[in-house]
């Protein structure tokens, strides 16, 4: 019963880091960058989703929508502000300038919200399930987090595959100067991938703090590095990429804290990251991009 | 040229800055005297009122203040008025030794600080170099007092704490399969696990499991707390602060698991936890020296004046560092100084002095030190009920 118990809590883990290593992933493999303020996109959805639902009284879904619509528009500030200035710099140049947003961003939350943690209200009230009389208990917030995950890859798997502005994301993605040529708007594009990414953000936010109930300015910063490895550890670019590095590092992390030792799960988890990427450098699912001379 | 010009002001500026912070230095220099010309005991406070701890530094800075206010009403310590300054250092060492240049650049003699043990140790470092008088209300880690003669502890050092918590849990029959959940990267934390580990084993109290998390992986306990279960710990000692306490309260009513929770100091400040369901720490055992419901006549007309004054209800650690002032007011008296004397003669005379005080406090009586920096007096467990903390007895 234990490892099941065990089993479900990596998956819901896993779900988390799967739907936030999706932001990383889906802007590196359209705008070729690493977008490090992404972390600091899911504490501010969950401090909006947080001052909708306890400080304004709103039902959870309303706010949910709520931080949704103001994380895309944030999403895409910082990128026109941002990084869209830096297109044609080095990848050095745009790296730096990511991490310097998501200090922007701590720093502006530390200021607003002040650095007191709060106790996250979970925003799904189900209780969850209960088998073998108690002996197995699923909590709701682990069930919902892996179903909406599930849900937001399918439908953006199909978004990606079969709608004009998915196929348009799939074009810049691969050749962005021929994508210019067939006449695609490779600005819009790009705007579009930073408003998908920054709209899950806020719902990463809100099922990260429903989970893990502490929210301070710092609250991103670690589970972004994690889905951020994720993504590596999937193949960055790839979608289903996410999903799996996502759900393995959720897992392994809570196995090797369950079994293993819970002092060294990280290591353990890094030390997996590395052998993957020593026999096959591109993540489970990277593609190998050839250089053309 | 528009850049240009830009990047030269900027150059400019940033040398000017460079003047403004020597200009300063030189005019508050080390001239201990305050803005009315007189001669004061500059007593300097460091502690978190921001960040994860807030709640500790913010019931220092408000109980030295009124114990300050109170001695000075009083005519001072040796005729002398003292005058105090607080900085905050979010639990940061880096931040913390920050606050305390500064604190320096104002002239300090004395400190009373800091609030947490892993700032506390970078501070005392510094004080130790610079020969300033160091006590903190708090800062509980033997890492703050090793190696150090001039910085003492209000508090119980961690191997007390998890001597005592093994002691009080065998005694009064709290438990027989324990778990522990300790922060393994945190100094105050494995400390205090360590020593309740050997006192446990002395006592015949039996450990069934122990597990870690580091500050990186501070907001999962499931797995941790699964474990416990499966071991079926009836009791889970939980030696950290407040934060991860709130998180790992949370969590274990979420797992449906509900063996009786034991805190120690780190704990105490769990109630004030914004949106923290409060009913979920009903019955949360912690080891303290203080609790603000005792009936004897000076927690009484402590309470009431913090209350008064600050509209919140004081915590150990106000305690601690109210009684930090009167410390120090009796070991200076003792040694006959006045704030004309150096910090290095005020250190050398007080690490001598401290050792010679019996003091009778919030915290305790017949407080004394050794020449460790460690403090000798009894200390009290106190139960959460009805939202409050009420002594365990």
């Amino acid at each position: 019963m234990g490892f099941l118990t065990y089993l479900i809590n990596g998956l819901s883990l896993g779900s988390v880091y799967a739907i936030i290593a999706l932001g990383y992933t889906m802007v590196y493999g359209i705008a070729k960058m690493l977008n490090f303020a992404h972390g600091d996109v899911i504490m501010i959805g969950a401090y909006l989703v947080f001052m909708c639902t306890s400080n304004a009284g709103m039902p959870a879904i309303v706010s949910i929508v709520i931080a949704m619509g103001c994380c895309t528009i944030l999403g895409m500030i910082i990128e026109k502000i941002a990084y869209a200035p830096l297109r044609k710099a080095t990848n050095l140049a745009v790296l730096i300038t990511a991490i310097g947003v998501s200090y922007f961003l701590q720093n502006m939350a530390l200021l607003i919200f002040g650095s007191n943690p709060v106790s996250f209200t979970s925003v799904i009230p189900w209780e969850g399930l209960s088998f073998a009389g108690g002996q197995l208990k699923i909590t709701g917030n682990a069930l919902i987090t892996i179903v909406v995950c599930l849900v937001i890859m399918v439908v953006l798997m199909w978004f990606v595959k079969n709608t004009k502005p998915g196929q348009a994301m799939r074009a810049v993605s691969e050749d962005r100067d021929a994508a210019v040529l067939m006449g695609i708007n490779v600005n819009a594009t790009i705007s579009l991938t930073f408003a998908i990414g920054s709209g899950l953000a806020a719902i990463a936010g809100a099922l990260l703090c429903s989970s893990y109930p502490s929210l301070t300015p710092y609250t991103g910063s670690m589970p972004g590095i994690k889905a951020f490895t994720a993504a590596v550890f999937g193949g960055i670019g790839s979608i289903p990429g996410a999903l799996i590095g996502g759900l393995l590092l959720g897992i392994i992390e809570i196995l090797a804290k369950a079994y293993i030792s819970s002092q060294l799960a990280d290591a353990i988890v890094f030390a997996v990251l590395i052998i993957v990427l020593l026999v096959k450098p591109t993540g489970i699912l990277g593609k190998q991009i050839k250089e053309k001379v | 040229m528009k850049k240009k010009a830009l990047s030269l002001a900027l150059c400019a500026a940033m040398a000017a800055s460079l003047f403004v912070g020597c200009g300063n230095k030189g005019a508050e220099g080390s001239e201990n005297v305050d803005t009315s010309g007189e001669l004061t005991w500059r007593i300097g406070g460091i502690g978190p009122v921001t960040g994860g701890a807030a709640q500790y530094g913010q019931g220092v800075k408000n109980a030295i203040q009124l114990a300050v206010d109170e001695v000075n009403e009083a005519g001072g310590i040796n005729g002398y008025n003292i005058s105090f300054n607080f900085q905050d250092d979010e639990a940061d060492p880096q931040k913390a030794v920050n606050a305390y240049n500064t604190l320096k650049d104002w002239g300090m003699q004395i400190l009373e600080g800091t609030v947490t043990s892993g700032a506390c140790a970078a501070v005392s470092n510094e004080t130790y170099a610079d020969r300033i008088f160091q006590i903190t209300p708090s800062a509980s880690s033997t890492t703050v007092t090793e190696g150090h003669d001039n910085t003492f502890q209000i508090c119980f050092s961690d191997p007390n704490q998890g001597t005592v918590s093994a002691d009080y849990i065998a005694d009064n029959k709290l438990g027989t399969k324990i778990g522990v959940i300790y922060d393994s990267s945190d100094p105050y934390s494995s400390g205090v696990y360590q020593n309740f580990a050997a006192e446990a084993q002395a006592k015949g109290l039996e450990i069934v499991a122990a597990e870690a998390f580091t500050a990186d992986s501070k907001t999962d306990f499931t797995t941790q707390l699964q474990k416990c279960k499966d071991k079926d710990a009836d009791l889970l000692f939980l030696p950290f602060y407040y934060t991860e306490g709130s998180i790992v309260l949370t969590q274990a009513d979420k797992m449906g698991y509900a063996p009786t929770m034991f805190g120690v100091d780190g704990f105490d400040g769990l109630l004030g936890v914004e949106n923290f369901d409060v009913s979920l720490a009903e019955g949360v055992y912690l080891l303290t020296p203080f609790a603000a419901d005792a009936e004897d006549e000076a927690t009484k007309s402590f309470v009431s004046k913090y209350k008064e004054q600050f509209g919140d209800t004081p915590n150990q650690f106000a305690a601690d560092a109210y009684d930090g002032i009167y410390i120090l007011k009796e070991a200076i008296e003792a040694a006959n100084l006045t704030p004309e004397a150096s910090n290095e003669e005020i250190c050398d005379a007080l690490v001598a002095g401290i050792q010679n005080v019996d003091y009778n406090g919030l915290t305790g009586d017949n407080m004394t030190w050794n020449d460790l920096g460690e403090v000798s007096k009894a200390p009290k467990a106190v139960i959460i009920k009805d939202g409050g903390y009420v002594s365990a007895e």
